[in-house]
This record gives structure tokens, sequence and C-alpha cells, in this order.
């Protein structure tokens, strides 16, 4: 491995792309060093997940060039670990926790190869990271909304990637399984991942992340929250919907009952 | 004593004839590799596909009888460009999956019944086409199948965790960089071929039987993958050599009888599943 040290890990050019003449989003520019925590902002329906999905290839891209450290992101997918928003999966299927945490090795395994026990040993790692080692063998429909999450994040470690996107990895499951994916996200980017997150809240994006992208068809603002994080900005992403409020050393950020 | 003898002599007798025992070995490899790639058939929700390509391969049957060449080559190319074009229209028109399937499956059936309505005279060869006759089975059919049943099975335990994969999360499979698009065509390429094997034994209508029945019984009983294609191989080996003797004993039609077992398994299954289910306190 070259253990030159990337200036960006993710960088992101001038991206139209969506489908047909209709691009969900437009000219958007952003990189990203290694080692960092963005959390993307911005309303339903400003691109988010089309971000996320243009990245990865999912969705045709009009225009514009994406790069995961120098060379095309297109050619290295497997080092991009995702967490669709919704997992659009049958969850009758019969498979297990575990065999679903495995599928997260199978790029690396590689092609007409089983996996070793050092693939078995990655899901295990995993699993015990997401806490889930007790219920290995349970088959995925068993589990509830917030462990059948912890399962998808779990498939995403033991991929080992270079960065994490993560579309809306916390909306819909309860707080501790809340509290427990930010903690392992923080314990990612110590280890040098490169960890993008889609979300709504805003207050943990303030609190937890490096860095912040607020998105509306284009880009609006990306930089530290408490820069980002200003009336005109949030005004220009959200519509007038949102305030931020002093609340003695913190930033919070509340909806304005009169916006909405 | 002499009941059990007598018990042997009932369950060996059909098999002294050479073409029982052909007939046995044919079907029990059909139904298993139908069991195998059902798997796929029934977890991706593909038994329309698997009936629309055991349809399209019938113009390709007749032309080969036509020309007197290997029907097995006309039905595998008839149904192999059928498998590509349900993938191109659906994919350059605004035509949904289903309805391009469709619209490709009767088109190339009436193809197939038109060409057949210019052959005079005797077309019982053809019928059992439609309707299957395992007792049928010559030497080298029996090669044929063989040698394609293996190709399928090897070609299903080289992929085996793409093709998981694919039909379990299509999504994170692109993501991952897998060449999606590729290994569904592969999927359906899997499919073309095991119904082509199966044509003589079960018969274009009835194939789809074979390749969701026994697979679709298994699902009930398992919840885990690789549990699933084997005991769907074991169920589809049962209802072959059950359907045979029903065949030998009763004088009916080898391939319904599979199929008949077959669908009659499944209700044993769903039916005690039902009951225990009835039973348990929880549900």
């Amino acid at each position: 491995m070259d253990k030159k040290p990337w200036q960006y890990c993710l960088e992101v050019r001038d991206l139209t792309a969506g489908y047909e003449n209709t691009p969900a989003i437009e000219g958007v520019t952003f990189a990203i060093p290694p080692g960092q925590m963005v959390g993307v902002i911005g309303p339903n329906g400003a691109g988010k997940s089309t971000l996320f999905k243009a990245i990865l290839g999912l969705i045709p891209r009009q225009q514009g060039e994406i790069l995961l450290h120098e060379a095309p992101a297109l050619d290295q997918r497997a080092m991009m670990g995702y967490l669709p928003q919704l997992e659009e999966i049958n969850r009758a299927f019969p498979v297990s926790v575990e065999d679903v945490v495995m599928m997260g090795r199978y790029p690396r395994v590689g092609w007409c190869r089983r996996p070793g026990p050092e693939d078995e040993q990655a899901v295990h790692q995993a699993l015990t990271r997401v806490d889930l080692v007790s219920h290995a063998r349970a088959q995925i429909g068993r589990l509830s909304g917030g462990q059948q999450q912890r399962a998808f994040l779990a498939r995403v470690l033991a991929q080992d990637p270079h960065l994490l996107l993560l579309d809306e990895p916390v909306s819909g499951v309860d707080a501790t399984t809340q509290h427990a994916i930010f903690a392992l996200l923080e314990e990612m980017r110590k280890s040098g991942k490169t960890v993008v997150v889609a979300t709504h809240d805003l207050n943990c994006v303030i609190e937890r992340f490096d860095q912040v992208l607020c998105l509306n068809r284009r880009l609006i603002a990306y930089g530290p929250p408490r820069e980002v994080f200003r009336e005109d900005t949030l005004d220009r992403t959200y519509g007038n919907h949102l305030m931020i409020v002093q609340v003695e050393d913190r930033r919070v950020v509340v909806a304005d009952e009169h916006g909405h | 004593m002499r009941g059990w003898l007598s018990m042997i002599d009932f369950l060996v007798a059909p098999f002294e004839f050479g073409f029982m025992q052909r007939a046995l070995l044919g079907g029990v490899l059909v139904a298993a590799v139908c069991a195998l790639v059902g798997t796929y058939v029934v977890l991706r929700g593909l038994a329309f596909v698997g009936d629309a390509l055991a349809h399209a391969a019938f113009p390709g049957v007749v032309i080969a009888y036509l020309f007197k060449g290997n029907i097995y080559l006309g039905a595998t190319i008839f149904a192999l460009a059928t498998a590509l074009a349900i993938g191109l229209v659906s994919r350059r028109s605004r035509v949904s999956y289903d309805t391009a399937i469709g619209i490709l499956f009767a088109g190339a059936f009436a193809l197939g019944v038109l060409l057949m309505s210019t052959i005079h005279g005797y077309t019982v060869d053809l019928f059992s086409f439609l309707f299957g006759n395992v007792l049928g089975v010559s030497t080298r059919d029996l090669l044929l199948v063989g040698f394609l049943a293996a190709m399928v099975v090897l070609t299903i335990i080289l992929f085996y965790k793409e093709l998981l994969l694919l039909c379990f999360d299509p999504v994170v499979a692109e993501a991952m960089g897998y060449p999606v698009q590729a290994l569904n065509y592969l999927l359906l390429g899997l499919i073309a071929l095991t119904i082509v094997i199966s044509i003589q034994a079960v018969g274009i209508i009835l194939v789809v039987a074979l390749l969701v029945t026994p697979s679709a019984t298994a699902y009930l009983l398992t919840e885990r993958f690789f549990r699933m294609m084997i005991l769907g191989v074991l169920l589809a080996a049962l209802a072959a050599v059950i359907g045979l003797y029903l065949s030998y004993y009763l004088n009916v039609a080898s391939g319904a009888a599979i199929v008949l077992v077959s669908t009659c398994l499944f209700f044993l299954v769903l039916a005690s599943r039902r009951l225990r289910v009835a039973r348990s306190p929880r549900g």
C-alpha cells in the first residue's frame, strides 16, 4: 500500500447528477481531507442521497469528476463502504446476521474464492463493535430495526473501506442505537477513516462533526459547523424554517414555528 | 417377511427396464438442478421469467426438429436470446420488466406453434416437448443433460457468493463495484440452461413447477441459504422418484406426475408449518 499521506480522501468537482433532464444536484464541488467526519445536511429532496449514489456510480452523472485518493472513485468502489438510507431487502431472505456481515468481505476475498479464517475474524470483530455477537446466527429479519441497522453497519466495518458513506444511519432508530452508532463513527475517524454522514440532526452535527456540507440541489456552504451554522446559510439551505439559539455556551438549532 | 420381499419387488421391478433406469437418472438429475437454480428463482421472484424462458425455447425446438438439428442446441439459442432480449427491452424503454417478458415469451411461443402447424402429419415428438416424457430419455440425452447440469453446478460453485449478494442486496453489490448487470445475465443464463435440460423430462409448460416448487418448499423449512439449496435438491429428487413410480404403476404421464408430487409435498409442508404455528403459544 502507498503510505504517502493524501491531501484529500474524496474530491468532488463540478458534479451534476440525477435522472435524465432533471438533475437532483448541480455543480457540486468539495474536497474532504482524510480522517474527517463530515455531516451532509439539507431538507428532504435536497439531493443528499443523490450525492452519495453519484459518488458510488449508482445513478447517472451528467458532468463532473469524483476522485478517491486522486484516482477515479468508480474504479475503487470496494474502498467505499455504503449504508443506504433504506435497505431495500427481503427481510425473510434466508441469511444470518453473520452471513450479511460476511458480504462486506466479498470484495477482499475476490472472485471464485471462499472466505478464510481472516475474514471470519473480521466478521467477528465487526459484530463485536456493534454489539451483535450474541445475534450472529439469527436470521436477519428476526432482529429489531435498530439491530438490523447495526448489522448493516457491521457489514461496512467488515469491508474495511477508506471512506464511509452513511445515508441517514440514525433516522428511525432508538436513542441507544443512535448513540452507539456515533460512538463507533468517532472510533472510525480516529483510526484514520473518512466518514460522510447524511443526517437531519443538526445539533449532533454541531457537537460531533469536523465539517458540515449544506446541500440544496447546489452546494450552499462547506466548512466547520461553527462557521457554517449562521442564520443566512441555514436560511438558504432550509428556507426560513430554522433558527439558531444560543443556550449558555452551546449553539442549538430549532425549528422556527412561524416558518412551518 | 413375504410382505417385505414383495415390497422390495414393488420398488425394484420398474428399474429392471433400461428406459426406467435412464428415466430415474435423468429425472433425479433434472429435478436436482432445477431446485438448485430454483433457489435463486424463488428468492429473486423470477418465476414468471423462468416460465417465459421455457416457452421461448419452443420455437428453437421446432426449428431444430424441422431441420433435423439438435433440439437442445435450438432450445438453448432461443432461451438465451430471449433472456438477453428481456434485459434489453426493459432497460431501453419505458416498458416494465414483466410487460417485456409478456410480450417476448408469448410472441416466441406463437412462433413455435406457427412453425409446428406447418409440419404435416406426425407431431407426437413435439408434443412430448410441451408436456415432457422422461421415459423417452436416451443415453445420448442423458450424457448431454449430465454435461449441462455439471456446467450449471460448476458455475454456481464458482459464483456462489456473488450470486448470493446479488439476490440479497443488489444495490450494495453495485456500490461495492460488482458488475450487477452481468451477474443478472449470468443468472438468467443459468435459468435458461436449466430449462433446456428439463424440457425432455417435464416439458416446456411444466418446467416452471420444478423451478419453483421444491425450492419454495425448502424455503418454508429453513432460514439458511445453503440449507435451502440442499433441502430443495433432496425434495426435488424425492418428487422425481415418487413421480416415476406413480407413472409406472398407474400408467400416467411422467412429467405431470413428478410435478404433482412436488406440489403435494409443498402443501404438506405448508400445512404442517401452519399446524405447528397454531400450536405454539407464541406463534
